[in-house]
């Protein structure tokens, strides 16, 4: 074990230097630089800012410096929003991010794992095909059509609901519920079909053959068994979170980290991109490996070979 | 064999026809298919451009309504068809090629090159990779009106931005099918007549070629009808986000964002909403119904 989560590490570190160098070299390929603007800026002033923000050099040269300042832990400046640290910007924006991830993907598995547990018990009644159909309609219905829709229904029709914005409880319902809709719906359906296998078999039978109470049979044995199609789910869950909230944010206008993800690729804002990058090619990859683990934890015929 | 495999075909025909769901998924994609060639060739021309009828409700004049510069909705949402669903196919050909032909070389190379290959398809799988995809976009646009301008493709200077989307979506969803390839030529290495072939001597491109990928048609085209949705997602996340197809070019995605823009308290204009989002969710829904009827079309032994 130790020796899988060490290569999985270097892994990491293999990724990280490959996303940043990727970053780094094609947002100078795109045109216009990050201090374009309507009126042009004397060439002085524009030299000194370059050099400010640590833009000057031969390219290879600012190439390298950037590499040992992300050793250091110091991300840079922000181009855009002057004067103020990747580290500052982030810090700030993170846990509102995380706050909404965590929701969605509580609202995700719990929601997800129930519907369909119910649905493989009570198996061809109307529970069962309306949770089916329901949750086919919000697999093909994308996060942005989600979001407006439920703003327009429960904030403008019904207005019980804050439109957007952050700060309160009732303004995080509707954003994680977006987030996760299309996710428990999935999931759903992962669940109901491994339930429905889980339940065919032979231990279950002698379960229930000892006369143990049907919810416990399917919560405490069934469920155990079942749930690893959904454990091996949870870590592409995690990065269409992460791809999702840059969506939602924008959506519902929520001060986090996915809205600087678009801000700054228009604003040609280098290092700011490159934060927001790296923190979330590093969760991805951390996640996954936590999947993993928990899974050799869950099934303990797989072993994890090093 | 011709005649095994013949039997084999009309058996799956049989089984594809039976299941009445998809049957209907495949009429609804080849109507939405149908109007979007011919559908804003039919619409009146009055519906094509600019009026006054600012975001007029949907009549019979105007089924789907008219948005902010009083378009025709419709017309626009079959504009938008076009767009994705070229770029949808077209993607998803591309990713074809490439996961196809990673996938045979990784499976029936073996040993080190394997294991290097599909390494490397797990560390891409670990990136976020529309991330990537919008720093790439954004980077190769201007790149590629240059190229396109110097090389006398003058008149495709205003498609750039859908022939880069189309390019890159390509190029990012074929991990997958890569991965199910593989898998694929793993278990058919290993058969007699791979053995066989090889001991007549047969060169390895042509045993590639002429033995291994017919073997793997009936996987790869179900993994087909499940990217196209797939991309076509991409894509319009990409334009809702602003990034992707710009106006006066329309998308499913582009046209979704513009709807989700004009919602207001005061007026809903729900139709520039609603519209859009119902032609593209029902395709994606049908899409995804051909591709599993495929499978069990397919795949016999994997009843429910």
């Amino acid at each position: 074990m130790p020796a899988f989560i060490f290569r999985r590490f270097l892994s990491l570190l293999l990724v990280l230097f490959c996303v940043v160098s990727l970053t780094f070299f094609l947002i100078r390929l795109a045109p216009g630089g990050p201090f374009d603007r309507e009126r042009k800026i004397p060439p002085q002033i524009e030299k000194q800012l370059l050099a400010k923000y640590k833009l000057d050099g031969p390219a290879h040269q600012q190439y390298f410096d950037y590499l040992r300042d992300l050793l250091h832990g110091d991300l840079r400046l922000s181009t855009k929003y002057r004067s103020r640290s990747v580290n500052e910007l982030l810090a700030q924006s993170l846990p509102v991010s995380a706050t909404l991830g965590l929701a969605a993907f509580c609202i995700a598995t719990t929601g997800g794992i129930w519907l369909g547990c119910l649905a493989a018990v009570r198996r061809h009644t109307w529970i069962d095909t309306g949770a089916m159909l329901a949750a086919l309609f919000a697999i093909s219905i994308p996060t942005f059509v989600l979001g407006p829709l439920l703003i327009l229904i429960f904030a403008l029709k019904l207005q019980w609901l804050p439109v957007g914005g952050w700060g309160s409880w009732p303004a995080l319902i509707l954003p994680a519920l977006t987030l996760a809709g299309p996710y428990v719906a999935y999931i759903a359906r992962l669940m109901r079909t491994s339930m429905l296998e889980v339940l065919g078999l032979d231990f279950i039978r002698t379960a229930r053959a000892k006369g143990l109470r049907s919810t416990r049979v399917i919560y405490k044995h069934a469920l155990k068994v079942a749930i690893l199609p959904v454990v091996s789910f949870l870590g592409p869950l995690a990065a269409n979170l992460l791809t999702g909230s840059i969506v939602v944010e924008t959506v519902f206008n929520i001060p986090g980290a996915g809205g600087f993800f678009v801000n700054s690729i228009q604003n040609r804002d280098g290092f700011l991109l490159g934060g927001v990058v790296i923190v979330y090619c590093a969760l991805l990859v951390v996640l996954n490996l936590l999947v993993d683990i928990s899974y050799s934890f869950l099934d303990r015929r797989i072993k994890i070979q090093g | 064999m011709n005649e095994r495999a013949q039997l084999g075909r009309s058996d799956t025909i049989r089984r594809f026809a039976r299941n009445r769901v998809a049957v209907a998924a495949m009429v609804l994609l080849a109507l939405v298919a149908l109007c979007a060639v011919f559908g804003p060739l039919l619409l009146p021309v009055s519906h094509r451009g600019l009026t006054r009828n600012q975001f007029a409700p949907p009549s019979l004049v105007h089924p789907f309504g008219t948005d902010l510069n009083g378009r025709d909705v419709l017309y626009r949402v079959l504009e938008g068809a076009r767009v994705s669903l070229f770029v949808g196919i077209t993607g998803a050909l591309i990713s074809f090629c490439v996961g196809t032909a990673y996938g045979l070389v990784a499976g029936y190379a073996g040993g080190k090159t394997d294991a290097f290959m599909m390494r490397t398809v797990e560390i891409l799988y670990s990136i976020p990779r529309l991330i990537i995809i919008l720093i790439f976009i954004n980077a190769f646009d201007t790149i590629l009106k240059k190229w396109l301008a110097l090389h006398g493709f003058g008149a495709l200077i205003g498609y750039s931005k859908i022939l880069i989307l189309v390019l890159s979506l390509g190029l990012i969803e074929w991990l997958t099918m890569a991965r199910i390839v593989r898998g694929q030529v793993l278990s058919l290495k290993a058969q007699q007549f791979v053995l066989a072939a090889r001991s007549l001597g047969q060169s390895h491109v042509r045993i590639l070629t002429k033995h291994l990928l017919p073997n793997l048609v009936s996987v790869v085209v179900i993994y087909l009808t499940l990217t196209v949705p797939a991309v076509i997602l991409d894509e319009s996340f990409l334009s809702f986000l602003g990034l992707g197809i710009q106006a006066p070019q329309a998308s499913w995605g582009s046209l979704l964002s513009d709807g989700a823009q004009v919602i207001n308290p005061l007026r809903s204009n729900w139709w520039l909403l609603v519209c859009p989002a119902a032609v593209m969710s029902s395709t994606l829904l049908a899409l995804n119904f051909l591709g599993d009827a495929l499978r069990d079309a397919l795949d016999p032994r994997a009843t429910r």
